[in-house]
């Protein structure tokens, strides 16, 4: 019925129609970002945090990587207090708060974002609040709140997604929102002995993706760019596309250092599932290059982005990353259709 | 090839046979073999696919999903070219099929003298393997992965048998077929006086319909001879490949797959494909069936 009415001339329809049509257009937004959300958060719905548990494995030098009811978090803790690399679910930040709080006398002082999902940032506000920021001069002992809270850092595209212009509803609370944002490809930071490159990932996941290289552990926080079990959620309408996910990919193979036999060296913790060394990173790098190969050829035949999903150009990937209901391997293929026929 | 094919057919059998006598003789799990010394390869087994290297487009005799096939199929050698894959170690499924040498080795409590772990050592790739014997539970699934896993091994009578997880994507074939960071392995060490047989059996649901179950032997090196070492640096082969491009074949593109067909023309391409069906003697029955359908099809 509603296919039948798209297909009046637009002369034709009658205001009862132009309403249902408008209806209609609404509420395949809507859906389209309810599918969106979701996956940005990785199914959180489906979530039980009352029965989550917070694991928090050892990785090398001050890093250890937290593991919530699906998305990890990263903690580098020393002398001066504690770094965070995203929050998780806001339902899991109090067990995480309890979790962390034993690995440095001296409390939470930063927090970074590697991207704007909500299964990165959705605990911003309450974990912010167990930490604090370290402020100085005459100013700042006229500002009552200035040391209240850690600071939260990220790309300054993080910020935009987060928050919204004056007057308009903000997708996320403000307290969530990052406090010190950057511009460039690069913001360096030096923290409980151990340099901390946030590097940008330019129209990645999104356009405000970044990575985190702890240079002394010698640790690579990746966020949701990398996963060991789903398929990258690329957000079009947000900035991403596949070839800079492949590109991102690529840089953090680049930047990870093996041992011996291409195996230990430089670790890497991904937005999702296990720990993980510079050879996985190279088998999604591969997996996501090859499939970006497929649409692109296909989208060169003049195949429709319907004829694309039904070539099922996954299917040799699926069984390790198509399983997740809320990011499914067609909405992988949609997301990286449009950013290939766009290019 | 089809000779093979019934070779490999028949091997299985054997290895079924060489299991059941091993447990036939069981004895309590305080009687355990020393596996311990040097032992070399014996490379006849399997051996156009262990040295010269398997064909493209050679899956016969192998339960793959349809996943795999087109993994293998869209596989291109010259992924080998790119720096991070040219050091790529052979999984512990896989690396007791090349021409290794092999050191094995137990570890004891000083205090008690009970067997704390067994290790292995082999040359190729300089691989260490801990077997742990002392009872402790696998690692949850977010811990690493490693090219050798996590092994934990228990007696059954003087067979050594091995329960491995957290092992990396690795070859089961190399021809692209893998098997994925889900798979798990079995493993059987049984020691014959100067021979050691090792079998192993991976399963792998979204890569496997069926167990892959496979088998190699080696024999006791008692002049500690052969190359103990495997020094791999990787370098940039292929000049000027942009950033992010990674060799591949396309979807029905790959122009080297007929190349087993043609090198043997004796063996149907529906065969070549493989399949858990490939892996039996009956199947033979059914490509009889095809062959005189074939033939039939000829003289009309």
């Amino acid at each position: 019925m509603k296919r039948r009415i798209f297909n009046f001339p637009v002369c034709m329809r009658t205001p009862l129609q132009v309403a249902l049509i408008g209806i209609t257009a609404l509420a395949g937004t809507l859906a389209a970002q309810t599918n969106m959300t979701a996956a940005e958060s990785h199914g959180e719905q489906n979530a039980d945090f009352a029965k989550a548990e917070i694991h928090v494995l050892p990785v090398q030098g001050n890093i250890y990587m937290v593991v919530g009811d699906g998305a990890n978090i990263t903690l580098q803790a020393g002398k001066q207090g504690e770094v965070l690399v995203n929050t998780g679910f806001d339902k899991m930040s109090a067990k995480l708060i309890a979790a962390i709080k034993k690995y440095s006398d001296r409390p939470l002082q930063y927090i970074i974002n590697t991207n704007s999902y909500p299964d990165s940032t959705s605990g911003n506000d309450l974990v912010k609040d167990a930490g604090t920021t370290i402020t100085g001069a005459n100013v700042t002992n006229d500002i009552k709140d200035s040391r209240d809270g850690a600071q939260i850092l990220a790309q300054e595209n993080v910020l935009i997604r987060m928050s919204a212009p004056t007057g308009q509803k903000s997708p996320t609370p403000d307290g969530a929102w990052p406090t010190d944002t950057f511009l460039g490809n690069e913001k360096p930071l030096f923290f409980n002995g151990e340099s901390i490159r946030i590097i940008h990932q330019p129209s990645a996941l999104t356009d405000g993706d970044s990575i985190v290289y702890f240079r002394r552990s010698d640790v690579i926080s990746a966020g949701d760019l990398f996963n060991t079990d789903g398929y990258p959620v690329i957000d079009f309408a947000k900035g991403g596309s596949i070839e800079g996910t492949v590109l991102a990919l690529t840089n953090i193979v680049n930047l990870a250092i093996v041992e011996h036999e291409e195996e230990g060296g430089t670790l890497v913790i991904p937005g999702h599932g296990h720990l993980c060394d510079q050879a996985e990173v190279v088998e999604y790098r591969d997996m996501v290059a090859i499939v970006r190969d497929r649409i692109k050829a296909m989208i060169k035949d003049g195949m429709t982005l319907e004829q694309v999903k039904a070539a099922k150009p996954t299917l040799d990937y699926d069984p390790l990353y198509g399983h997740n209901s809320y990011w499914t391997p067609d909405m992988f293929i949609e997301e990286a259709y449009k950013s290939l026929k766009k290019s | 090839m089809i000779q093979l094919f019934i070779a490999r057919a028949s091997s299985g059998i054997a290895l079924a046979a060489l299991l059941a006598s091993g447990l036939a003789v069981a004895r309590p799990a305080a009687a355990q073999m020393d596996f311990s010394g040097n032992w070399g390869t014996i490379i006849a087994e399997d051996f156009p696919e262990r040295i010269p290297g398997p064909e493209l487009g050679d899956y016969l005799g192998l339960p793959i999903t349809a996943a795999n096939r087109l993994r293998a199929d869209s596989w291109s050698p010259s992924r080998l070219t790119m720096p991070e894959q040219q050091c790529r170690v052979h999984v512990s499924p896989y690396i007791y099929r090349g021409p290794t040498n092999l050191r094995i080795w137990e570890e004891k409590d000083p205090e008690t003298q009970a067997l704390v772990a067994i290790h292995n050592y082999s040359q190729t790739y300089e691989q260490n393997r801990t077997i742990w014997m002392d009872g402790r539970p696998h690692p949850p699934d977010y811990a690493m992965h490693t090219w050798m896993g996590f092994s934990t091994g228990k007696w059954e009578g003087e067979i050594l048998t091995v329960y491995t997880t957290h092992i990396k994507t690795g070859w089961i074939r190399r021809n692209g077929l893998i098997e994925s960071d889900r798979a798990t392995l079995t493993e059987h060490f049984i020691r014959h006086g100067d021979i050691l047989t090792h079998v192993s059996i991976v399963t792998d649901p979204g890569y496997l319909t069926e167990p892959l179950i496979k088998s190699q032997d080696f024999r006791v090196n008692t002049r500690y001879e052969g190359n103990w070492l495997y020094p791999c640096e990787s370098v940039e082969e292929v000049v000027g490949r942009q950033p992010g491009q990674v060799p591949n074949f396309l979807p029905g593109k790959n122009p080297f797959l007929k190349e087993y067909l043609t090198n043997h023309p004796m063996v149907p391409e529906q065969a070549t494909r493989g399949g858990a069906e490939t892996m039996y003697p009956e199947y033979r029955l059914k490509l009889k069936a095809m062959e005189a359908k074939t033939a039939t099809t000829a003289k009309k």
